[in-house]
């Protein structure tokens, strides 16, 4: 019942956003859409629930305007899309699908409705802030870019899964974890980390079942489905969600999504960020800890504009610790891979580093 | 010992070239090097001649050009005007004789400088057919018409008459050559169709009727019937002179005094002026100029080219002019855009000179290849040795990306365009005698820079113009295609008629349509 009307709900938006173009074609207006803007300049972090917010500031999109009539046409185009052939026939379909369905070319010119993936992408986020719909209500999915692997059994779509008896894969987690039940947990805390790599290094030498936790991973930046799951394991089963990343200025923006959440999805902050989550490593004190100076590779010109523009942001600025870290990256001139704890030994990092990093609470907030 | 037996020797060998003798040897200095460049030669000779001939006379020039060919490697050049014809006495010498003519000895502006030209042409074809030329001629309805057939004498440079008739010509006045030559005829940039096309462009006042090898008769009509601005001639600048000239000027004078002959031997010497510099060369005003010994000489030489004195008058030039430049171009050029300009006089070395451009763009020209550069020197097209011209260097210096024309390195601008540079001076500065490329004086690069930019401006303001308004129109198809696809998508979110929705949006486009021009109007200005 609950999911009948959830549909309904999405259908009927998508078909006022229409409703409302119709009306200004009648009312012999330039039609146009409101759309939330999704950009730094119109993001707030809010001090006290700690996320980022999408602020107030909108801009109109018009019909009759030489630069805004393709997009004013990708999103019409995509909402009849999503209505027709996703919500009223009970299908899901992938971001890169809907790429594909819009990709054509308009009859009688060289232009194409949509070039790149990043257009469709994007046209979906907007409807998501136009109707103030998740993505996974649209029935829009992304690609599984994540697995995990712990004690924790899992019911997913009916079927029933136990995450400690999954070989080196692991559970492949879906693109929407909304739906997923938490049968069975055992674990005492969640570790979060941005490499496949290091997932199955810790994977084969069972830290999950030595140190009793949950392994998840995605490779580079963390999808919606994975925060998504990361929040409700920290809300609904009150695990400590532990973040670990490459000793760079990416990293420490790959955790600030987990916890405030993104500039582009600033919308849906509510329902994926984890502000009491905390990160691991690997720190600048960890390369002089564990002497891994000599594994640091060099900043460039690049890295040093992304540490200048990050340590700027509003969740960072005030932030001591991360402020120190920003600094000493400087000082050190290089960044440091999580893999590079190789150096130390194979199992060094499941054996020695992360145990004696929980153990000592040896955290960054 | 030895050195003197052998000096007697070389004596014994050391004669007098005659100029026809030298011409033989070097035929390549006068243009003649291998047959197509002979045949395009010929003609341009005879047409620069008969439209010299009917500038003096002050009549619309209709000038006849025929080529017959006889086989692929021989042809026969015919060239009639309406010019004032010869008198009967003259005519061997200015056919049959090298280096003959009125032109070398005074500074006017005119289409032949030496005369060395069409005599050039007669000992060619007497040099590779070994056939006589041709020539009929009349002054008068009330005289006789005469013919012709010569040869050149080429050990004393002299004509050698093989036929000298009085006969029935139905023309009033003018000249017709017929000449016999080896050549070979091709089309393309450097090839008599591209001469009579550029010769037609420049002189606007004139009608040529050209009948091609292949017997096609193409008709160059005159856009004007008015004629060119005579040419005044002019006494040279001191500025203009070298010091063995001004030798033969003090000598030859008819002028008494030295203040007399500064005064009327040269452009620009007041009474003032011609004072100042007998002043400052230490010498009397009234000093007999025949008199002056060579180091005083020396010393009004140094001094006339160090006092200040007024540029030449320019009455001694005859620029085509801005307006009829562009009729010129208009006639014989498919374009959509048109600019010309002609620049004030300006001088180098003495002598006056004004630069003309012109530049048409569009239409049928090639787009995708070098723009073409059409090189003229007093109403003479210069189709050889563009690589070694001074024009071609003002132009490749030119910066053309910001007029709208695309250029790499240094090379001519590429686009659908056509170049124009015309000269016109009492004395082309021409790198060697085959008038074909101009020398680089800084004075006339410069003049042709600032002609160039000058066009080039205009060009950029109509092309950046043209471009965004077919941009514009562009968009506004756009909208076209746009609304049936909106109307359609519409129609399936909301359960709305498309037909409906697409009426109402065609309706709504015409509505917008002043706004979204003003809009892009000013997205233009912007950038």
């Amino acid at each position: 019942m609950e999911k009948m009307a959830k549909k309904n709900k999405s259908t009927e938006s998508l078909k006022e956003l229409g409703e409302k173009i119709v009306k200004d074609i009648e009312k012999n207006k330039n039609p146009n859409v409101v759309v939330p803007i999704r950009a730094l300049s119109n993001v707030i972090f809010n001090e006290k629930t700690k996320t980022l917010e999408l602020g107030d500031k909108t801009s109109t999109r018009s019909f009759f305007d030489i630069r805004q009539a393709k997009k004013f046409l990708q999103t019409v185009e995509v909402a009849s899309i999503i209505k027709k052939e996703l919500l009223e026939t009970n299908k899901h379909e992938h971001l890169r699908g809907i790429f594909y369905i819009t990709k054509r070319t308009i009859p009688e010119t060289n232009i194409n409705l949509v070039d790149e993936q990043t257009e469709s992408d994007s046209i979906i986020e907007d409807l998501e802030v136009i109707t103030g719909l998740s993505r996974e209500e649209l029935h829009v999915s992304a690609n599984k870019m994540g697995s995990l692997v712990g004690n924790i059994t899992l019911l997913d779509s009916g079927d029933t899964i136990d995450c400690s008896k999954l070989g080196k894969g692991g559970y492949s987690v879906p693109s929407i974890t909304e739906e997923l039940e938490f049968k069975k947990v055992n674990a005492k805390y969640v570790l979060y980390m941005e490499k496949a790599a290091v997932f199955e290094r810790l994977n084969e030498d069972k830290f999950w079942q030595k140190n009793n936790c949950i392994l998840i991973t995605s490779q580079g930046q963390t999808t919606r489905g994975i925060r998504r799951l990361l929040q409700r394991l920290s809300e609904e089963e009150k695990l400590p969600i532990y973040v670990l990343c490459d000793g760079d200025i990416y990293g420490a923006y790959i955790y600030s999504v987990v916890k405030y959440g993104s500039i582009a999805l600033a919308h849906a902050s509510e329902r994926l960020t984890i502000p009491n989550c905390k990160y691991i490593g690997i720190t600048m004190d960890d390369v002089v800890k564990y002497d891994l100076k000599k594994q640091l590779i060099k900043l460039d010109e690049k890295d040093l504009a992304r540490i200048k523009q990050v340590s700027l942001y509003d969740w960072f600025k005030d932030n001591k610790d991360w402020q120190r870290q920003f600094k000493m990256m400087k000082e050190f001139g290089g960044k440091v891979e999580i893999q590079s704890l190789a150096t130390r030994g194979i199992s060094f990092i499941s054996e020695v580093y992360l145990p004696e990093k929980i153990k000592k609470k040896d955290f960054l907030d | 010992m030895a050195d003197n037996i052998k000096a007697y020797e070389l004596a014994k060998q050391q004669r007098e070239i005659s100029i026809s003798e030298f011409f033989l040897k070097n035929r390549h200095l006068l243009g003649f090097d291998n047959p197509t460049r002979a045949l395009m030669m010929v003609v341009k000779e005879a047409v620069d001649n008969s439209l010299d001939a009917c500038a003096e006379m002050k009549v619309l020039p209709e000038i006849k050009v025929e080529i017959k060919e006889i086989n692929e490697n021989r042809f026969i050049v015919i060239v009639e005007d309406n010019g004032p014809g010869i008198i009967k006495q003259q005519i061997p010498n200015i056919f049959g004789k090298l280096l003959y003519g009125s032109k070398f000895h005074r500074l006017r502006q005119s289409m032949g400088q030496q005369g060395i030209g069409i005599s050039a042409a007669v000992l060619y074809s007497q040099l590779t057919t070994g056939k006589a030329t041709k020539i009929y001629s009349r002054v008068s309805p009330k005289k006789p018409a005469h013919y012709f057939e010569l040869q050149i004498d080429t050990k004393k440079n002299d004509p050698h008459v093989l036929k000298d008739n009085e006969i029935k010509w139905e023309k009033d006045h003018g000249t017709k050559i017929e000449i016999e030559i080896e050549g070979r005829y091709l089309k393309g940039k450097q090839s008599v169709d591209e001469y009579i096309k550029e010769i037609s462009i420049v002189n606007p006042h004139a009608t040529i009727i050209y009948i091609t090898p292949e017997k096609e008769k193409l008709e160059y009509k005159r856009v004007t019937e008015e004629l060119p601005k005579e040419a005044k001639e002019i006494k040279p600048h001191p500025y203009g002179i070298e010091l063995g000239h001004l030798i033969k000027m003090l000598q030859d004078t008819r002028a008494n005094t030295l203040q007399g002959f500064l005064q009327k031997d040269f452009s620009r010497i007041g009474a003032h002026t011609a004072q100042e510099i007998c002043k400052n060369s230490k010498l009397k005003p009234a000093e007999k100029p025949k008199k002056l010994e060579n180091k005083q000489i020396e010393v009004l030489f140094k001094i006339l080219q160090e006092t200040k004195i007024m540029a030449p008058s320019s009455d001694c030039l005859s620029p085509i002019g801005a307006e009829l430049l562009e009729r010129g171009l208009r006639k014989e050029i498919q374009a959509d855009f048109y600019v010309t300009t002609t620049r004030s006089p300006s001088v180098y070395r003495g002598m006056p000179f004004i630069i003309e451009v012109g530049i048409a763009y569009g239409g049928e020209l090639d787009k995708e290849s070098q723009s073409r550069l059409m090189r003229l020197a007093n109403r003479v097209p210069l189709l050889y040795q563009q690589g070694a011209c001074a024009v071609t260097e003002a132009v490749i210096e030119t910066n053309w990306k910001p007029y709208g024309l695309n250029q790499s390195g240094n090379n001519l601008p590429t686009g659908p365009a056509i170049i124009l540079v015309h000269i016109a001076s009492v004395w082309v500065p021409f790198t060697s005698e085959a008038k074909e490329a101009i020398a680089h004086y800084d004075e006339i690069i410069k003049e042709i820079k600032l002609a160039l930019q000058e066009c080039g401006r205009k060009l950029s303001i109509y092309i950046h113009k043209h471009i965004r308004a077919a941009e514009q129109r562009e968009k506004i198809n756009l909208f076209e295609r746009y609304i049936p696809e909106l109307a359609n998508a519409l129609s399936s979110l909301t359960g709305y008629k498309k037909e409906i929705l697409n009426e109402k949006l065609q309706k709504l486009l015409k509505k917008m349509l002043p706004t979204l021009e003003a809009k892009n109007g000013e997205n233009g200005k912007e950038k």
